[in-house]
């Protein structure tokens, strides 16, 4: 049902696509630009409005002892006792040159921050993804094979347990057999990117990966046995078959390719909440990712921080959706013609 | 000492928290302490911290993890010994004057800090006036705030003059908060590369990850056991017994008992510590529902410590009165009620005129600590056997801290961080001027004049009465219900010798340990 929902929402994207007429790219642009300017407020508010700032975080409840004069020096310092127009001016605008503003925690720019712990987000949605790929569409494909026998009730079985296991007890429960059984748990040495360090950071990457992966397998699996027995009924494959194709060839060029439109719109969907930070299984593996980032500023109260990175992520799920619509065309010639 | 807070695991401890950080509780099975160093010289010790340091310059330092961090990297003016008293640290004690209004501290000479240069008399009064000054935003300036002025007269002498005698400004120059920062260095750069006279130096800090020192091989007090020590950022609990399991972290400290037996293992060794800090149920004795002392020593009666502990903090604490300073440490059974009585608790309510109990409306936060959720509903369960009808609110911890300074409550759960001085713990609190006193919502003309009795004399087998007269005060009115000092666990890798325990779970000693 998920998948026929979403091949409808595709199409008509593709088709909307098609129909914008003679600058669709100028019109997502412009759509995209909306759209970072709506977060960016969204987040602004949203942070100002739950209760504390950055001085009841810090301070905590010694805030109390805190002297006028203190309290001053600290709004000054912070930059909570502007107008809130001209903070989030202020912020906007450096931004737009590039001052993606600075963590008063670490004395860090956000920008430095960002270029260290975005990349390994990205390597582990990638890695997450990748897994997510290789366990659904596969299975996916099992499942539709035979619908309604035991192979696909298997399948579907699996995918629902995966489904229901919360990401954070499995990397719980497997992290901690394998500590018990074989003393393995490379992630409690210190993080090491993949330029520093390749082995041990795949090796760091692989259980965040793989319970990502799993995380993200099912609705893969799903999408792509729905998309599967959709296209077989088309009555191209039936041609097809009439014409003597069969076995292979039919399966993947013919079925596959045309089922995947659906997949690819559920993965990029997949890919783009990976990249917002799989903030759990960061915060368990100690992956110093841009989730953490995200999480360090609100705890902190940190507004520049939490606004930039939002903006960060929220510029890279735009990103993520114009690839995927890069990929509809090339797994699709139809979207390129429309 | 006001409230510790809690995001996930990363504490504020408070200012009290920091200048307690002194004592000396256990030394690790197998582990002499200051005794000969079998350890690798070129050793690097891996502490397991659960976030960043969020501060990184001594006087505003309010998270443990700060505080564990710049302890390492600064030193105070004096230390405290195994009892919590303060003894010589970068100075001798100081000499007091008869009227008790100045404070004269001989310096040691040749210490220097990181960058070399010497820390002489001009550093300590730097420091001092930078804390006082509004502009610093000092949590620490609250300790200062009877000096009247700080006088160098030679390069090894301090001088300092109080407005007033005040028996508790010793103990307020023994913590992170007040430790000496070189003069000449820009403080705005110190966030960013912190440098001062402690056992270790700052080298690199990755945020999120970790934060690297080397050894300060000038370290006035010794050479410190580890050549490197690494603070590494492991958020979560469990990955952080893994680490441990695994031996890729050293030492870590957890307040949860179920983690940290979950952490000990043929390759590491847990040790228990007691803690200054206490958990208390705090009652607004000005609020309407409060008001009346009966209806507070009610609540007093009704609620059993030992449940609170064992059903709630999963075994973890011992009772306790008001005061936790080890000198000055209140009898915990010496209160109107010290084992629930529920005869006694209906026999209050009807003293105050409402034999069917109350409504009464309690908030907590998960962000406090672990279980100051559990505790406010074991607490909700407990005086609900009086008619005692308990709303638990459990707030987000800025929201808690936000209601908690503006004084909008009836009753809290809280854990505060002790102090070796009582007066430190309490004037804040319970006297009429005090910064919290709108918050604590009790004081009477006769305990501000014990405060004021308490800090006039610097005696301490002259000061001991009146803080047991201001406890019993305190506890025969029920203007909180004290609950337990909670216990601290301590892991660490059997590779790790000399580490000495401290109450409180502080590591300013951390340098007396070496990894082999």
């Amino acid at each position: 049902m998920e998948g026929v929902g979403l091949l409808s929402a595709a199409s008509s994207l593709s088709h909307r696509v098609g129909a914008v007429g003679r600058h669709p790219v100028a019109r997502r642009a412009g759509e995209a630009a909306l759209t970072l300017i709506g977060v960016s407020i969204l987040t602004f508010v949203l942070l100002r409005v739950v209760p504390g700032d950055q001085i009841t975080a810090a301070y905590g409840t010694a805030a109390g002892d805190l002297s006028p004069e203190q309290l001053q020096a600290l709004e000054a310092y912070y930059g909570v006792n502007e107008p809130l127009l001209s903070q989030y001016l202020g912020w906007l605008g450096g931004v737009l040159t590039g001052n993606l503003g600075v963590s008063a925690t670490s004395q860090l720019s956000v920008l430095s921050m960002t270029a260290q712990s975005l990349p390994n987000t990205v390597e582990l949605a990638v890695l997450a993804i990748v897994i997510g790929l290789g366990l659904g569409v596969p299975g996916g494909m099992l499942a539709a094979s035979r619908p309604g026998k035991a192979r696909d009730q298997i399948s579907q079985l699996t995918s629902l347990i995966a489904l229901s296991v919360p990401s954070f007890l499995l990397a719980a429960v497997v992290s901690s057999w394998l500590v018990n059984t074989i003393g393995w748990y490379p992630n409690g040495e210190g993080y090491r990117t993949l330029s520093e360090d390749p082995a041990l950071n795949l090796q760091q990457m692989l259980l965040p990966a793989l319970v990502l992966g799993i995380s993200i397998a099912p609705p893969i699996l799903q999408t792509t046995r729905a998309a599967i027995l959709t296209v077989r009924s088309e009555d191209y494959v039936r041609t097809a078959r009439a014409k003597g194709v069969s076995g292979r060839r039919l399966q993947v060029r013919h079925i596959l390719r045309n089922a995947l439109i659906p997949v690819v719109t559920m993965s990029g969907l997949q890919f783009g909440f990976l990249l917002g930070g799989a903030l759990v299984v960061e915060q368990i593996f100690a992956i110093p990712g841009i989730g953490r980032q995200v999480l360090l500023g609100l705890e902190q109260k940190e507004y520049a921080v939490v606004q930039s990175t939002v903006l960060v992520i929220a510029v890279m799920f735009v990103l993520v959706n114009l690839l995927t619509d890069v990929i509809y065309r090339l797994v699709d010639p139809r979207v390129r013609v429309q | 000492m006001s409230t510790q807070r809690r995001h996930g695991h990363r504490t504020h401890a408070t200012v009290a928290t920091a200048l307690a950080a002194g004592l000396l509780a256990a030394t690790l099975a197998g582990c002499g302490s200051g005794g000969e160093k079998t350890g690798d010289a070129n050793g690097t010790l891996v502490f397991g911290i659960s976030a960043d340091p969020a501060q990184m310059v001594p006087w505003t330092a309010t998270s443990t993890q700060s505080i564990q961090v710049l302890s390492q990297i600064y030193s105070p003016l004096l230390n405290t010994d195994a009892e919590g008293v303060p003894e010589a640290g970068l100075a001798e004690l100081p000499e007091i004057s008869e009227d008790g209004k100045t404070y004269t501290f001989t310096l040691r000479e040749g210490v220097t800090f990181g960058d070399g240069s010497a820390l002489d008399s001009a550093d300590v009064k730097y420091t001092y006036e930078k804390i006082i000054d509004p502009a610093s935003s000092a949590s620490s300036a609250s300790y200062f705030a009877n000096v009247a002025g700080i006088e160098a007269p030679d390069p090894q002498t301090v001088v300092v003059t109080l407005k007033q005698p005040d028996a508790s400004f010793v103990a307020g120059l023994t913590g992170v908060n007040t430790a000496i920062v070189p003069s000449d260095v820009d403080a705005k750069s110190l966030e960013a590369k912190p440098v001062g006279s402690g056992p270790y130096q700052f080298k690199s800090r990755t945020p999120n990850e970790s934060i690297t020192l080397t050894r300060n091989a000038d370290y006035y007090a010794g050479k410190p056991g580890a050549a490197t020590v690494e603070f590494r950022v492991i958020p979560d609990e469990q990955s952080m017994v893994s680490s441990l399991k695994t031996g890729s972290v050293d030492v870590a400290i957890f307040d949860n008992p179920v983690t940290a037996k979950t952490a000990t293992s043929g390759q590491t060794e847990s040790m228990t510590v007691d803690s200054l800090s206490y958990h208390v149920l705090q009652l607004r004795a000005t609020s309407p529902t409060l008001k009346d002392p009966n209806a507070r020593l009610a609540i007093q009666c009704a609620i059993s410590r030992e449940d609170v502990i064992d059903s709630a903090a999963l075994g973890s604490g011992k009772p306790t009165g008001p005061i936790t300073s080890p000198e000055y440490r209140s009898d915990a059974e010496a209160q109107p009620c010290p084992e629930q009585d529920l005869d006694k608790a209906k026999d209050y309510l009807a003293k105050a005129g409402k034999p069917n109990g109350f409504t009464l409306n309690l908030m907590t936060s998960q962000g406090l600590y672990s279980t100051a959720v559990d505790e406010a509903q074991n607490i909700q369960a407990q005086l609900g056997k009086v008619g005692i009808k308990v709303n638990v609110e459990a707030l987000d911890s800025n929201a808690y801290v936000e209601r908690w300074l503006a004084a909008d409550f009836d009753a809290a759960i809280a854990m505060n961080g002790g102090s070796s001085d009582p007066n430190t713990m309490y004037s804040r609190y319970f006297t009429k001027a005090g910064s919290f006193n709108k918050v604590a919502g009790y004081s009477s003309p006769e305990l501000d004049k014990l405060f004021a009795d308490g800090i006039a004399t610097t005696d301490t087998a002259a000061r001991k009465p009146i803080y047991e007269e201001i406890s019993q005060r305190l506890v025969d009115q029920a203007a909180w219900v004290w609950l337990f000092t909670p216990e601290m666990y301590v892991v660490a890798n059997k590779r790790v010798e000399g580490l000495e325990e401290r109450t409180d779970a502080s590591i300013a000693t951390l340098w007396k340990a070496s990894v082999s």
